[in-house]
């Protein structure tokens, strides 16, 4: 990574930063209805893995906290807003909302809401691939808490015992929901837990992109060697509450102080002053560029995009048309 | 037209689809080297290899979602859950992946999978191998259900469900997969919706699904040898959608209706069609429609309070005499 390539993640962490912030800010206003799981704090985890990967082309499959995993694939953060408000024009057409951000064209297959849900449609993501025998790869995000669901164990042994190319993407960010990883988990660090399906893992800081992105290009570069799955554990922090109806009360003020010390778009944009790559006045242009283009460009998008027709309620249910319903005689 | 009994119909489908298209796979419990706890893919892992016919661990979520998965990329899985039963345990991936992921991604992606599942009860297998759950997955908007009662139904329903880019659950029955029937020696695709009239009659009509429509059938033969009653029997075989007009149109004929279900009553097919006759033709009932339905028990292991917790033919003929008042 250069000094060009450092700036440019730097502004897709802010953009994904001030992006959640709005999307809190739309909450308020209620414009954006339903659950709505935000991400800052989290930031280095999505852009530094899928950095290392292809995103676009590899198929990213995660939980419901997942605008920014969509936007990092390529999906057009206007669109990811006006689901979120929901409308026609959304990324699922306004029938998904904030958990269900689907951009198939950019091979984001989408945000589920059960936890764990994910794996095993990773490791099938991963059969078909190596099945049709593309060089592309599966990359499964979900936090520490959905390792205490079953799919984790059932998907993690399918995916070594079949040597599936799939990446799973640990986001450790200390807390399922309310309760504390320790209160929940017998075994706290989850790269631990995978070695009961003889999975390579490996544990990293996931505040720090550079450490992010370099254990993700090992990751990525296993994967796609066909040698089987791997498990990488981001440990990390939410700087919000669950969601939009969590009032955060169980979590300690000095904890979170200690986090907010290791912000990580605080931790590379002073890296970059550091290094005499980035002024103060740079980053403030880009700071301001980036609430610009929200309020310009991605709010009155979504704003101004129409509701979807209440005549289309029952569409996308069952496939249009489908010949094989009548036994394939018309 | 040759003779097969059901679990061959059923092995006939797949072979025919994994031949027709190279991203047609199937998986599930023992079905590749021990060849299917029905036989019902016998002989398809020496022919097709075990990255196509896929012996899966004990993990039904887990498989039933890596099916999932692969059909979101064009592959078609032919999932096989050894007993409905287990069916409790991938009904996570069933109703909240396939049958949802059309609509809650606004079109996007689909979730052309199959699932089969021999469903009903056999012999003193007891409450968790024996539960009937057609009435459950019946009910989810999504996902297509149906169930063969002939081995005909059994290979042309497969078939095109295999086919179908909506998921399809299939019903099958523990004691059907050795029943014998016709099937047509050429290709033949069942269409997934509709129902079929399977004995014409004046007088009542008897709807029946899967092995219910036998005991209708055994119960109209009855009825007309004995007393003079001609029974038109309706083979539901599809649950999910039901076919609401060819319902009605039957009743319109017959003006009652007995509906033949080897499940408990309780929000199963029978009240539904009940609910379907209400909505579409109430004035041409003479008669109140009734149910026969099993017992709302689990289903126990002692032989003969089984048989007791289930309905039968003479159940179904009596049903139909206290509608004539006899």
């Amino acid at each position: 990574m250069d000094a060009a390539d450092k700036k440019r993640l730097l502004r897709e962490m802010l953009y994904a930063r001030r992006f959640e912030e709005r999307c809190y800010e739309a909450y308020v206003e209620r414009k954006i209805g339903g659950f709505l799981h935000l991400y800052p704090g989290q930031e280095a985890c999505a852009i530094g893995v899928l950095e290392a990967a292809r995103p676009g082309r590899d198929y990213v499959i995660t939980g419901y906290r997942d605008h920014v995993h969509a936007i990092k694939c390529g999906a057009d953060p206007r669109e990811v807003m006006a689901e979120l408000f929901g409308k026609e024009t959304g990324s699922s057409k306004g029938r998904g909302g904030s958990m269900h951000i689907f951009d198939v064209k950019h091979r984001f297959m989408g945000g589920y809401a059960l936890v764990g849900g994910p794996f095993p449609l990773a490791a099938g993501i991963a059969k078909a691939l190596k099945l049709k025998g593309e060089e592309e790869i599966a990359i499964c995000f979900l936090g520490d808490a959905a390792n205490n669901q079953g799919t984790f164990h059932e998907a993690l042994n399918m995916a070594s015992l079949w040597q599936l190319p799939v990446l799973y993407v640990c986001e450790n960010n200390l807390y399922g929901i309310g309760t504390r990883i320790d209160r929940s988990t017998a075994v706290v660090e989850q790269y631990k837990r995978v070695c009961g399906y003889d999975i390579p893992a490996a544990q990293v800081d996931g505040q720090d992109i550079e450490k992010v992105y370099a254990a993700a290009r090992e990751a990525v570069a296993h994967v796609r060697s066909g040698k089987g799955p791997y498990f990488l554990e981001l440990l990390t922090y939410r700087y919000r509450g669950h969601s939009m109806s969590d009032s955060n009360a169980y979590r300690a003020k000095e904890e979170e102080r200690q986090w907010s010390k290791r912000d990580p778009i605080i931790m590379l944009r002073d890296r970059l002053i550091e290094a005499g790559q980035l002024s103060a006045e740079e980053y403030r242009e880009m700071d301001t560029g980036i609430l610009e283009e929200i309020e310009q460009e991605v709010i009155p998008f979504a704003e101004r995009s129409p509701e979807p027709k209440v005549e289309e309620l029952e569409r996308y249910v069952l496939a249009d048309n489908d010949p094989w319903v009548h036994g394939g005689a018309r | 037209m040759a003779e097969l009994m059901y679990w061959e119909a059923v092995r006939r489908a797949h072979d025919e689809e994994m031949a027709h298209d190279p991203l047609v796979i199937c998986m599930g419990e023992d079905i590749g080297v021990a060849g299917g706890t029905y036989k019902a893919t016998k002989g398809l892992y020496e022919k097709y290899g075990p990255d196509r016919v896929i012996d899966t661990p004990i993990s039904e979520n887990g498989f039933t979602g890596l099916g999932i998965g692969a059909s979101f990329l064009g592959v078609r899985p032919i999932i096989e859950i050894m007993s409905v039963n287990f069916a409790w345990l991938a009904m996570d991936q069933i109703f909240n992946t396939a049958a949802k992921v059309r609509y809650m991604s606004g079109g996007q992606l689909e979730a052309p999978i199959v699932v089969r599942s021999p469903g009903g009860t056999a012999h003193q297998l007891g409450a968790q191998h024996s539960a009937r759950m057609e009435k459950v997955f019946m009910g989810v908007a999504g996902l297509r259900v149906v169930t063969p009662s002939t081995p005909k139904q059994a290979y042309g329903l497969l078939k095109s469900a295999v086919r179908c880019a909506d998921p399809v659950f299939i019903n099958e029955h523990e004691l059907m997969y050795n029943l014998k029937g016709e099937v047509p020696d050429g290709e033949y695709f069942h269409p997934l919706e509709g129902s079929e009239v399977v004995r014409e009659g004046r007088d009542v009509t008897l709807f029946g699904y899967n092995i219910s429509v036998h005991w209708a059938l055994q119960a109209a033969g009855v009825l007309s040898r004995e007393h003079g009653i001609e029974a038109e029997v309706v083979d539901l075989f599809a649950l999910n959608p039901l076919d609401r007009a060819g319902i009605a149109a039957s009743v319109a004929r017959t003006h009652r209706a007995v509906i033949v279900e080897e499940a408990e009553p309780a929000v199963g097919v029978g009240s539904e069609v009940m609910a379907i006759l209400n909505e579409e033709c109430f004035f041409e009932l003479d008669a109140a429609p009734l149910r026969v339905s099993a017992v709302n028990v689990p289903i126990p292991y002692n032989r003969s309070l089984e048989k007791a917790a289930l309905p039968t033919a003479r159940d179904v003929v009596e049903a139909v005499l206290a509608q004539f008042s006899r």
